[in-house]
């Protein structure tokens, strides 16, 4: 006997929304034998890493902040997956938008400016990640370059200017020679939402763009748009639909809500502009799209999730010196098993007699 | 006449049987206690209207479902197929109607991937040329396949079946994409295949086909077998009848329509393809008229997919003036724009192309009527207009389907083309382009949509009609071009436009231009 992938007549929306818990569940069978070969109680290691987080009000708050970038990144990039365009580079766009925005901050900074100044440098945020997310996009529909490539490799060029930035023209010169800009004034600052956490207005604004974006793909024709060209591309030009422009505007979105995650990300928990502002959250969000289904309910579901393995490794590091590297493992083989398990949704899996042959597809 | 036992009396024992056969979807009855069986040295004929269950049976003799009930018998023996990598050892080939072929490879490896992988690439392209070669149907195994037209690529199942050296060969409208002279090449191929013993099952809604080539016909009619007999001692009509259950009517003459001004006209239309392998369209020029059908008759791949992008405007002229509806250039348009001028497109591809497959009815009414239906108000969809749609088509044209939205691709072919084609006409658009209109459609609703597409026209609109159905063009078209190697022939009137006049100009010959411009205008 043998396993045999068939084709299903239908879509099976059942999987649809079993698949990502099926990966989930894989995934801590995986953990549970790599924490047993590290010489760890699994039981033990698993609890700290996916209950103690949830158990204290601290922990709980630390997830929303964490889940807040990684919502708000994931939303941009499902709309261009939908449209089958794949920004990889979320997280160079993150960091561009963080230095755009903490521009305004640095400029003002102790000049009492006004009330104008957040605002303002939430719309550089975003603006500076849309037009750096614009690059690979041109690229694309100019040159027909894999954006694939273009917007991994623009991370790295976003990574250095960054540094280049903190250690140079921006440094703190209060700041003992670290690679840190001065903290920025209170007006340069997303206000907390409750007195004493770490809870800011990003969280909202996350939230509004999950409603935004599930709006947009359930109700308007741009959605419906981007998800025609995503999955019948014929079609879509039958339709009329101009996929360049799709190609360049979801990129724009996408760098956009990056940069602006970046933008909050430093102005609120870090509070000014430094090296490693972001513990890879532009790769966790694609995790986070995929998990989440590319619907914007799912991806607020997952981000949340994602954020617990933060939190999680961090206890798990401090309680049982588990190593930190370990919830990038984890965060790697969820994506495997999640876009492993999509392949149920089309295809059934059964089982064969040991003849080894094609499976025939109908059209 | 129905008696099976006075026709061709089975002395020879079946190949394959079918007893009983029943398939049940919840409480809908698709497949009702069917028997059938195939003898060898026969070619049987699969009668039936869409949603007869014809296809439902030949998934099941093909493995690719279960029988609720009942049983298939091989040579006598019981017969219990797990899928149709069984059906394939035993000696059953299929050739569909929607094809699975992988685009982006070659012939040869598309032929390749669907044997067992015992050959080596080599030998397998070697028997690949044999086959094309012995069975006269021409193929590069080296040429990939979305450089391809329909017709080429139907010829890539039809020898991918052949290859397996089947006992059992199921076609699913195999002459549906050809032309009549590729259909006759198809048919001396079939009787071949037949004098070499084996048994063919043939799908078609051809009926004067069915009768010129099928030893027996097996009619099936709302998932139950009607009769069995001797196609060759039926009329068209009598088989109709047997399918549909009441007489067809002949496409009725909408009455008092006299062409008016001209709709659409191209002129000196020129354009290179995007794909090198695409063909060039030269010098194109058609005037179609208020209330007026023209026909362009043509071998698959000659230029009509070009054609069709440049009228539909998904491919933008060079010049604005070289295609002009209802009298403003429209060459540099967008389909949308193009479609705000009144225009409506129906491509020949229903799946993929002419709807998105995933996506439910109502998404695909909005697809081609975001343009100007008012099923978008300030860039959010009106849902309840886009059902409204799916609604109106559905009762105006008789699109059956399991629920009120479906997904475009759980559609049998000719409802759906019957929902593509409603959701066109609906629009009451003043210039139309359709192409395949009835395109492995059976012929109850090949009557309803020509009909549509007569009645059209009778209330002034220009309609041009792309078909490789000289029947089809006959039937319909006032006048009728040919297109060839992307040059167009003046168009001849329908009534003097014989199949040798047609069949000569779509094999590119030039006998005859003296003719067509001699010919009556309309």
């Amino acid at each position: 006997m043998r396993l045999a992938l068939e084709r299903r007549a239908e879509r099976s929306v059942a999987i649809a929304i079993a698949s990502p818990l099926i990966a989930i569940a894989l995934t801590l069978i995986t953990m549970t034998m790599l924490f047993a070969s590290l010489g760890k109680n699994p039981v033990a290691a698993l609890a700290v890493y996916f209950l103690d987080p949830l158990t204290d009000p601290y922990s709980l708050q630390e997830i929303a902040v964490k889940a807040t970038p990684l919502v708000m990144i994931a939303i941009g990039l499902s709309l261009c997956y939908l449209a089958n365009v794949w920004n990889i580079g979320a997280e160079g766009q993150f960091l561009i938008g963080a230095v755009a925005g903490s521009w305004l901050a640095v400029k003002t900074q102790g000049t009492d400016a006004g009330a104008w100044v957040l605002p303002a440098m939430l719309v550089l945020g975003a603006l500076g990640g849309a037009l750096y997310a614009l690059i690979p996009a041109i690229c694309k529909v100019r040159f027909g370059a894999s954006e694939i490539l273009t917007s991994l490799m623009l991370v790295y060029v976003a990574d250095l200017v960054l540094d280049y930035l903190v250690r140079g023209p921006w440094r703190d010169p209060q700041g003992y020679n670290f690679p840190t800009t001065a903290e920025f004034d209170s007006v340069a600052t997303v206000p907390i939402l409750i007195e004493g956490s770490r809870l800011h207005l990003g969280a909202l604004i996350a939230l509004v763009v999950v409603a935004v974006a599930a709006v947009m793909l359930g109700r308007t024709i741009k959605g419906f748009e981007i998800r025609v060209v995503g999955s019948a591309p014929k079609a879509a030009r039958f339709a009329g639909f101009d996929a360049d422009q799709l190609t360049i505007l979801t990129f724009m979105i996408s760098g956009a809500l990056a940069g602006l995650a970046g933008i909050i990300e430093v102005a609120g928990p870090v509070g000014h502009l430094q090296p490693n502002i972001s513990p890879g959250y532009g790769f966790t969000a694609i995790i986070v799209a995929f998990l989440g289904r590319l619907n914007p309910i799912g991806i607020l579901i997952a981000g949340l999730f994602l954020a617990l393995t933060f939190i999680g490794g961090e206890q798990a590091q401090i309680a049982m010196k588990i190593p930190l590297d370990l919830t990038k493992v984890f965060q790697g083989i969820l994506l495997f098993f999640v876009l492993a398990c999509d392949s149920l949704i089309v295809y059934r899996i059964r089982l064969m007699p040991s003849h080894r042959r094609a499976t025939h597809g109908i059209g | 006449m129905l008696d099976p036992s006075s026709v061709n009396a089975p002395t020879r024992e079946p190949l394959l049987q079918a007893i009983g056969v029943t398939k049940r979807y919840g409480t809908f009855l698709a497949n009702d206690a069917i028997d059938l069986d195939l003898l060898p040295t026969e070619i049987h004929a699969l009668l039936g209207e869409n949603g007869a269950g014809k296809s439902t049976l030949v998934k099941i003799m093909y493995g690719l479902i279960q029988p609720s009930e009942g049983e298939l018998k091989w040579m006598g023996e019981k017969l219990a197929l797990a899928g149709p990598a069984d059906a394939r050892a035993l000696g059953i080939a299929m050739v569909f109607q929607h094809f699975s072929l992988f685009e982006n490879l070659t012939v040869a490896e598309n032929v390749a991937l669907g044997l067992a992988p015992k050959e080596s690439f080599a030998a397998i392209s070697a028997r690949l040329a044999e086959v094309s070669r012995v069975y006269g149907l021409p193929l590069d195994p080296k040429r990939e396949v979305w450089r391809l037209s329909v017709g080429e690529r139907q010829r890539i199942e039809i020898v991918r079946a052949l290859m397996q050296n089947p006992k059992l060969l199921i076609l699913d409208e195999p002459t549906a994409v050809l032309t009549p002279q590729e259909a006759d090449q198809l048919f001396i191929v079939l009787e071949r295949l037949k004098d070499e013993g084996r048994a063919i099952l043939y799908i078609s809604h051809k009926l004067e086909e069915v009768k010129r080539l099928c030893d027996r016909a097996t009619i099936l009619r709302g998932g139950k077998k009607v009769a069995t007999c001797d196609p060759r001692r039926e009329t068209a009509a009598s088989l109709a009848r047997m399918m549909v259950g009441v007489d067809i009517g002949e496409v009725k003459a909408a009455s008092g329509r006299a062409p008016s001004i001209p709709r659409l006209v191209v002129q000196g239309l020129t354009l290179v393809p995007d794909d090198p392998h695409g063909v060039r369209l030269d010098q194109v020029s058609i005037e179609v008229r208020g209330g007026e059908i023209v026909g362009i008759a043509g071998v698959a791949g000659n230029g009509q997919d070009e054609l069709f992008a440049a009228l539909s405007g998904e491919r933008r002229a060079p010049e604005s003036g070289a295609v002009v509806i209802d009298g403003r250039a429209a060459g540099h348009l967008s389909v949308t724009e193009r479609r705000r001028l009144g225009a409506a497109f129906v491509p020949e591809e229903r799946l993929g192309h002419g709807t998105a497959p995933r996506m439910r009815l109502s998404e695909n009414a909005l697809l081609t009527g975001h343009a100007a239906s008012g099923m978008v108000k300030h860039g959010f969809i009106d849902r309840s207009a886009t059902l409204a749609a799916v609604d109106r088509a559905t009762a105006a044209f008789d699109v059956r389907k399991s629920k009120r939205d479906p997904e475009a691709v759980s559609l049998s072919g000719g409802n759906l083309q019957k929902f593509v084609v409603g959701r066109e006409i609906l629009r009451e658009p003043g210039v139309l382009v359709v192409s395949q209109p009835t395109w492995g459609v059976d012929a109850g609703a090949a009557a309803v949509i020509r009909q549509a597409l007569v009645d059209l026209a009778g209330r002034g609109a220009a309609v041009l009609v792309v078909s490789q159905d000289l029947d089809e063009l006959a039937e319909i078209a006032d006048r009728i071009a040919v297109i060839f190697h992307g040059r167009l022939s003046t168009p001849l009137a329908a009534a003097a436009a014989s199949r040798e006049k047609l069949g000569l100009l779509m094999g590119g010959s030039s006998v005859g231009t003296q003719e067509a411009a001699d010919a009556p205008r309309a």
